[in-house]
């Protein structure tokens, strides 16, 4: 005690140091051991040695450029379904849901529950060939315009709606988070001034939620393109996304070199997304 | 009791599939023990433990998770068996151990099995990363079937012993499609267009595909090689081929998002005992046939790696095995012994299959496993 008094400056060091050992232990170590392991060139044949070998960086891109762009745009397309599905969601359970807001949150969580890798492959069945979905698609004429070739598993469709699925809680705790927190009688007096319901809402709800807005979309994008199992299971050849070259390089071709560069590249313009988003928005928006 | 165990048997699959998926890196940054880092032992002493990593449920299973292969084993020569279901595939198992072994260090494992038609026990015998058998300890090396005893990548067998083989063939649902006998009929046929699959394995595919195209598997060039390719390439870009499978394609062929697909013979078996209309064969121009081999790890214990395996290899335990597996048994006189105590495994062709079959496939060319650009190429075309 008599120690902390003295040093009372060194608190928040201390208080930070744990953290801060984790980091650097499993983070940036590791890290730095990928940046040395990706400029190495070689076979695991005769073994890999560090040769400054950028072409690695080069060769990933000239060649992928496609499961890079599919990535983020699959990526994209779910974090902003996620976010126009989860929103209502939100904004009804912080605002209506009374008594029941904690019930209605477990359901929310519940599908966690069950192992990633399990509810993906559930979707195989609700997505299968004769499964309830396809035929009901079908009986809108809406197959053809979601599937391909009169089905929906094995198409970008079926790896969307996967990776929209699996990330959704990541975009409605958030969001549920930041609503819960709005004090009503700023609705209530932006309505005392002649606002209408629509334009108090965007007036002053939704400015007000962008904190959860901003982390949900930041929550299910980065880790969505990244992922690789939804295009694993769900997806077919066509869809794959850098996760899936990148698990194959590593796994399948025992390249470590290029999946290292490969990984740095998905990170450094996961980076420089987060990077420009949160310009346009504002750094206060992340902190709230 | 296969009926029984059948459905466990495709969920674990599935299960362990892809979470082998989902973790490679994690378990590979885990895995491996520094208790053991002795390099191997040649003294003619049992070691109290034998630690054996297999496929999952690839040996006998009695309710409970009982082997009671390796529980005798255990009463007779007092050697406790550690059995470790750990490998999903070739690969990803590769990656597990290869950070441990790259450094001389010991896997924690004395026992390994894995498949010839990957690049990768070639590789470990290349690098000197597993023990030469104690052959003194294996009498039994006599029951190894002929076909198996002189592989081109372990002439000698000095290093591995077959656990089990499997064929590669076109299984297809009876009730859905004409029986498909030919690769041509399995690329091209438009019925069944985006309800056909090919295997990610990349001698399976291959192998079978080259043969259609009428060149020889076991001399994989150049151009028989960007042959094969472009015949795939063509099915694919076609909308025919629906999906790579690997494990997993047996769960759509049960559900029928397969109509037909290139299929494992021992899978075939399995999935028959709950859907009687699922059918296999090999193509006309003929099938693979692979191996799955039992290796012992650098830093193993090759004596007692050595007496599991001659107490494998006696035909009484190898039946007892085979009853459960419904794989190709490689040892002798394993099936005399099944005739008298389960007749229809013994007279199934696809656990002991005829000379006419075994005649009808195919081996693919080493060299084309080890080969990188051939490699790339594949791995590119199966993820897009």
């Amino acid at each position: 005690m008599g120690f902390f008094h003295r040093h009372r400056g060194l608190t928040p060091y201390l208080l930070l140091a744990p953290g801060m050992l984790w980091l650097t232990l499993f983070f940036l170590v590791p890290l730095g051991f990928l940046a040395y392991q990706s400029l190495q060139s070689g076979s695991i044949d005769f073994g890999y040695s560090f040769t400054w070998a950028w072409s690695n960086y080069s060769d990933a891109l000239r060649n992928y450029r496609g499961q890079f762009e599919r990535s983020f745009l699959y990526a994209g397309i779910a974090t902003l379904i996620a976010l126009v599905v989860s929103y209502p969601v939100a904004y009804w359970i912080a605002f209506r849901g009374g008594r029941w807001k904690n019930l209605l949150l477990l359901f929310i969580v519940a599908p966690f529950f069950v192992t990633y890798l399990i509810r993906t492959l559930a979707w195989e069945t609700i997505l299968s060939d004769n499964g309830l979905v396809v035929r009901t698609l079908d009986h809108l004429h809406l197959l053809g315009v979601l599937g391909q070739n009169g089905r929906i598993l094995s198409t970008g469709t079926a790896v969307v709606a996967g990776i929209t699925y699996n990330f959704l809680p990541f975009m409605a705790l958030p969001l549920y988070v930041s609503l819960e927190q709005i004090d009503e009688t700023l609705i209530e007096a932006a309505e005392d001034l002649y606002a209408s319901k629509w334009r108090a809402f965007w007036r002053v709800t939704f400015p007000l939620s962008l904190p959860g807005v901003v982390a949900g979309t930041l929550l299910t994008f980065i880790p969505a393109a990244g992922d690789f199992i939804n295009a694993q299971l769900l997806g077919s050849p066509s869809t794959h996304m850098i996760g899936n070259v990148i698990n194959s390089k590593y796994n399948d071709l025992i390249d470590y070199p290029a999946a290292a560069a490969m990984s740095f590249i998905l990170m450094a313009i996961i980076l420089a997304m987060v990077l420009l988003y949160a310009r346009a928005v504002g750094t206060e928006k992340l902190t709230g | 009791m296969t009926d029984q165990l059948t459905r466990r048997q495709l969920l674990g699959r599935a299960a362990l599939g892809g979470a082998a998926l989902t973790f490679p890196g994690l378990v590979a940054a885990c895995g491996g023990s520094a208790s053991k880092s002795s390099t191997g032992t040649t003294a003619h002493k049992l070691a109290k433990t034998l630690h054996f990593s297999n496929w999952t449920l690839y040996i006998d299973n009695k309710p409970g998770n009982k082997h009671p292969s390796l529980d005798q084993f255990q009463k007779k020569y007092g050697v406790h068996v550690a059995y470790t279901e750990d490998i999903n595939d070739n690969a990803s198992f590769f990656s597990k151990i290869e950070p441990q072994l790259s450094r001389g260090q010991s896997t924690g494992r004395d026992l390994i099995v894995m498949t010839d038609n990957s690049r990768y026990p070639s590789l470990l015998i290349n690098k000197k990363w597993v023990e030469p058998l104690d052959k003194s300890a294996i009498p039994n090396l006599k029951n190894l079937i002929p076909q198996q005893r002189h592989p081109n990548w372990d002439p000698n067998r000095d290093y591995s012993l077959p656990w089990q083989s499997g064929m590669t063939g076109i299984g297809w649902n009876e009730k859905l499609t004409n029986p498909v006998l030919t690769m041509g009929d399995l690329l091209g046929n438009k019925k069944l267009k985006g309800k056909v699959a090919l295997l990610t394995e990349f001698a399976d595919t291959l192998c079978l595909v080259m043969a259609a195209n009428g060149d020889d598997p076991s001399k994989v060039t150049d151009k028989t090689f960007n042959k094969a390719i472009s015949t795939i390439q063509k099915a694919v870009q076609s909308g025919q081929i629906r999906q790579f499978y690997g494990n997993d394609y047996s769960g759509a062929l049960a559900k029928g998002d397969l109509v037909a697909t290139m299929a494992w013979s021992g899978d075939i078996v399995q999935l028959q005992a709950d859907n009687a209309h699922l059918k296999w064969n090999l193509p006309d121009t003929g099938g693979d046939i692979w191996t799955d081999n039992m290796l012992i790890p650098k830093g193993g214990d090759a004596y007692t790696a050595s007496v599991y395996m001659n107490w494998v290899y006696s035909p009484k335990i190898a039946a007892e095995i085979e009853d459960y597996v419904n794989y190709i048994c490689p040892v002798l006189g394993a099936k005399a012994v099944l005739l008298k105590q389960d007749p229809a495994i013994a007279n199934n062709t696809l656990i002991f299959p005829t000379e006419a079959m075994l005649n009808n496939v195919h081996t693919i060319d080493p060299k084309a496993l080890n080969n990188e650009k051939y490699q790339t190429t594949w791995q590119n075309l199966i993820s897009g």
